[in-house]
C-alpha cells in the first residue's frame, strides 16, 4: 500500500488505512465500514483536503480505464482515476488536448472535478468542471447517480468542486479541445511592476488562449511585482507533428532535501536570475506542451526539495479593483519579511462561471505562493494575509490550503451550507472537519 | 516479432492489461478472454479507446477445458488468424488453507498450470503449422524452487515452466517464440492482501517488460530484472540447508 501524503506534506497526519478500488463495481460495502471515507487519487492537493485522519482513504488510482474516446467529436469518457498525463498520451497524437489543465498533469480526472481545477486558459474557458458533460456518482447507500446539467443537477453542481465529499466519482465524460499539433507559441514579456502586469493582462486576454505570470516576490519598492508574463496559443500549423509527450523520463527527487536547501539566499538567486534571464523585453518561442504547461513535472516529487518540514501553498483570488490593494499588500509584506516564496504565480481569472457550488475561481486576480513551513511564524503570516484578502472581498483555494480558519472558509465560500446537504454522510476529510466543525457550534 | 492479431487469456489481469495497452497503442487487433463479463467489458472499452484496431471478447471460465477448442476457433475466426498469444490467467492461493484441502489444491493446479497446458496444446499445433508467431505465458519466480510458504502455486508454475521449455524446444524449428515470463512481486489485485515491500513492482512496469520481451521473442524473462539474481541465489542453496530455512 502506498503511504498517503498530500503534496505539501503539511500538516503531518498519521497514515490512514487505504482501501484500494480496482473496478467500478468494487465498492459494494461502503455502508459496512465503521469509519468515514474519502476518495484519494494521486495526492496532488497540497494541504489536508485529500486526507482523512482516523478514517479510510479509497484509493481510486487503479480506476484508470478509458470507456470511450470519439476522435471525431473529442468527447471522452473515462474512469475517475485516469490521470491527465495518461489522457494526453492517448489523445494528443490524435489531435486533441485536455480542455483545462492545472500546472501538473499528474492529477486524476476525479481530482480535477472534485477541486474544479483551473489553468492558464481560465480567462477564456473557465474551470475543468465547465467542460464536464456527465459523471456517475456512487453514494455510500449503494445508489449510483448519473449526474449531468439535466439529471441530478444538484449533485452535479455539488460534486464539481465538492472536494470528494459527495460520494465517489466512478467515471466522467468531458469535451476535449482540438489542436493542430502539440506545440505552443509562447511570448514572454518582462514587466517591471504590477501596473505593467495589469496592462499586459488587459491586452492579452482577447488574443491569447493561455496567460500566466511569474512574479519575483523578493523585489521591493518600485520593482514591486516585477516578473515575466507568459502568454501563448496553440500553434496552428498543420505541418508540425503531434507527439504524445516530449518529456524525458522525469528525474526523481529520491530523498528529503536538507531544509537549508531552499533558503532566502537560493530563493533570491533563483528569482533574480529568472528575471534577468529575460533580458529582452519580449521573447518569442515555440515549445512542446510539456515544458509550457508542466515545467515542474520534469522533476518528479519536487515537493521533497522542501525537506521533511513540508511546505504550504497559499492561493487566493481578489476581484479586480482600482489599485489592486490586496496583491500589492501581500507582495510587499513578503518582500519586506525577506522570507519569500520560491515560486509566485499571478493570473487573471475570467468571467466564465463554473457549475460548481464550491468552485474557487471567480472574476479577478489570483496569486499562488509557496512557503516552507517555519512553524507559528508561517501560520501567523498567512493569517494576516487572510485579513487582507477578505478586506478586498477575496477567497482562499481549499485544494492548496492546510491552515485556513473556519471563519476564513465561510468568507471564501458563503454557499457552504447549501453545499453541505449534498455531502454523503459516510464521507469526510481532515480539511472539511477543520473548516466546518467550529461553524457547527456545539456538535 | 509482429504482434498484430493477439489472443489474450486472462485479459482482466493487471499485467495482461498493461501489456495489452502497449499493443493497442500499436493498433493491434485483440481477442480477449476472461471470466467476469463486466470486468472484461471495462478492459475491452479501454483498449479500444487507446487505439486498438479491433477488440473482441469471450467470457469463459478457463477451467472449462471442454471449451478450449471453441475459444481458439472463435479467436481465429474473429481476427482472421493469430500471430500472438498471451496467457495471463492465474490465482494465488492461501498455502496454509489449501494444505487441508485436496480439492482446492487440485483446483489451484488447474488454474495455474493444467488449463494453460490444455490451451497451449491446441495453440501449439496452429502455430507450428503457421511457422511464425510468439506465445507469451505468465508464470512466476515461485516456480523456480519449492518453498513451504507457497509450494502449491510454485509447483504449478514450475510444471508450467518445464512444459514451456519443452514447447520452446519443439517450436524453435517452426520459428515460433515461446516466452516464459517470470514476474516477482507485482502490485495487483491478486496481491492486494499482501504487505507491500520494496521488492514490489507496478503492473505497468512489468507489462512494459512483457511487451518488450515478446516483441524480441526472448526465451525467459525475469521481471523486474533483479529477480534473475535473486532466484539464482535461491536456486543455488544446497537442499540440506534450504529445507531448514523458513522461506
Amino acid at each position: 500500500m502506498r503511504r498517503p501524503e498530500s503534496w505539501g506534506r503539511y500538516p503531518s497526519i498519521k497514515p490512514e488505512n487505504i482501501k484500494a478500488v480496482h473496478w467500478r463495481n468494487d465498492l459494494t460495502d461502503l455502508q459496512q465500514i465503521d469509519k468515514t471515507v474519502l476518495p484519494y487519487g494521486l495526492g496532488r492537493s497540497y494541504g489536508d483536503s485529500c486526507r482523512n485522519e482516523d478514517g479510510i482513504l479509497l484509493d481510486t488510482s487503479n480506476l484508470n480505464r478509458f470507456i470511450y474516446f470519439d476522435e471525431h467529436t473529442g468527447l471522452i469518457r473515462c474512469e475517475a482515476g485516469v490521470s491527465l498525463a495518461e489522457i494526453l498520451e492517448v489523445v494528443v497524437p490524435r489531435g486533441w488536448f485536455v480542455p483545462v489543465t492545472p500546472g501538473t498533469k499528474y492529477v486524476t480526472v476525479g481530482g480535477a472535478i472534485a477541486n474544479d481545477v483551473h489553468g492558464k486558459n481560465h480567462h477564456r474557458n473557465g474551470t475543468f468542471g465547465c467542460h464536464v458533460t456527465c459523471f456517475e456518482l456512487l453514494r455510500s447507500d449503494g445508489q449510483r447517480l448519473f449526474c449531468s446539467p439535466e439529471q441530478n443537477r444538484d449533485f452535479f453542481r455539488a460534486t464539481i468542486g465538492g472536494l470528494g465529499l459527495t460520494g465517489v466519482i466512478l467515471w466522467a465524460e468531458f469535451h476535449l479541445k482540438p489542436i493542430q499539433n502539440s506545440f505552443i507559441d509562447v511570448e514572454e514579456i518582462r514587466f517591471s511592476n504590477l501596473d505593467e502586469f495589469f496592462e499586459i493582462t488587459a491586452q492579452s486576454d482577447q488574443d491569447f488562449e493561455y496567460t500566466v505570470s511569474w512574479v519575483d516576490c523578493l523585489a521591493k519598492g518600485k520593482n514591486l511585482g516585477r516578473g515575466v508574463f507568459m502568454r501563448g496559443n496553440n500553434n496552428p500549423s498543420k505541418y508540425l507533428t503531434s507527439a504524445a509527450s516530449n518529456m524525458m523520463l522525469p528525474i526523481s527527487v529520491p530523498l528529503d532535501a536538507p531544509e537549508f536547501l531552499l533558503n532566502n539566499l537560493t530563493m533570491k538567486a533563483f528569482n533574480t536570475t529568472f528575471y534577468y534571464a529575460h533580458y529582452k523585453k519580449v521573447r518569442y518561442k515555440t515549445v512542446p506542451y510539456d515544458p509550457y504547461f508542466y515545467p515542474l513535472d520534469f522533476l518528479d516529487r519536487w515537493n521533497k526539495l522542501y525537506g521533511k518540514r513540508g511546505f504550504l501553498q497559499y492561493q487566493f483570488v481578489v476581484p479586480f479593483d482600482n489599485n489592486n490593494y490586496a496583491i500589492r499588500e501581500v507582495l510587499s509584506r513578503i518582500a519586506n519579511s525577506g522570507g519569500g516564496s520560491f515560486l509566485a504565480v499571478l493570473k487573471a481569472f475570467g468571467k466564465v462561471e463554473s457549475p460548481g457550488m464550491l468552485s474557487f475561481p471567480r472574476p479577478g486576480v489570483t496569486l499562488a505562493l509557496d512557503f516552507a513551513y517555519h512553524g507559528e511564524k508561517t501560520l501567523k503570516m498567512l493569517e494576516e494575509f487572510d485579513q487582507i484578502v477578505f478586506e478586498s472581498g477575496g477567497a482562499i483555494y481549499p485544494a492548496k490550503d492546510a491552515r485556513m480558519s473556519a471563519a476564513s472558509f465561510e468568507r471564501s465560500f458563503p454557499k457552504w451550507q447549501e453545499f453541505q446537504q449534498y455531502i454523503d454522510p459516510k464521507f469526510s476529510s481532515s480539511f472539511w472537519r477543520r473548516v466546518t466543525d467550529p461553524l457547527k457550534g456545539a456538535d | 516479432m509482429f504482434m498484430t492479431k493477439v489472443l489474450i487469456v486472462g485479459a482482466t489481469s493487471a499485467i495482461a492489461h498493461e501489456t495489452a495497452k502497449l499493443m493497442a497503442k500499436d493498433g493491434a487487433e485483440l481477442f480477449l478472454v476472461g471470466r467476469t463479463a463486466d470486468k472484461l467489458q471495462a478492459v475491452q472499452d479501454d483498449l479500444k479507446a487507446r487505439g486498438a484496431k479491433r477488440v473482441e471478447s469471450l467470457v469463459l471460465d478457463i477451467n472449462d477445458f471442454s471449451r478450449h477448442q471453441e475459444l481458439v476457433d472463435k479467436a481465429l475466426q474473429s481476427l482472421g488468424g493469430l500471430d500472438t498469444v498471451l496467457i495471463a490467467h492465474g490465482t494465488l492461493p492461501d498455502q496454509r488453507a489449501i494444505e487441508q484441502d485436496v480439492a482446492a489444491t487440485i483446483l489451484e493446479f488447474n488454474n495455474n498450470c493444467t488449463s494453460a497446458i490444455s490451451l497451449l496444446t491446441i495453440l501449439a499445433n496452429y502455430f507450428e503449422k503457421q511457422k511464425r508467431g510468439v506465445i507469451g505465458v505468465i508464470s512466476s519466480v515461485a516456480g523456480d524452487r519449492g518453498r513451504q510458504s507457497n509450494y502449491v502455486y510454485g509447483a504449478a508454475k514450475g510444471g508450467l515452466n518445464v512444459f514451456l521449455q519443452g514447447l520452446r524446444n519443439r517450436l524453435a524449428a517452426s520459428r515460433v517464440a515461446v516466452v516464459t515470463i517470470k514476474p516477482g512481486f507485482v502490485d495487483t489485485p491478486m496481491t492486494a492482501h499482501l504487505k507491500k515491500g520494496p521488492l514490489f513492482a507496478s503492473a505497468e512496469k512489468v507489462g512494459g517488460d512483457v511487451y518488450k520481451a515478446m516483441k524480441k521473442g526472448q526465451n525467459v524473462l525475469y521481471t523486474p530484472w533483479f529477480w534473475q539474481g535473486i532466484m539464482l541465489i535461491i536456486k543455488s542453496v544446497p537442499e540440506a540447508i534450504f529445507k531448514k530455512l523458513k522461506l
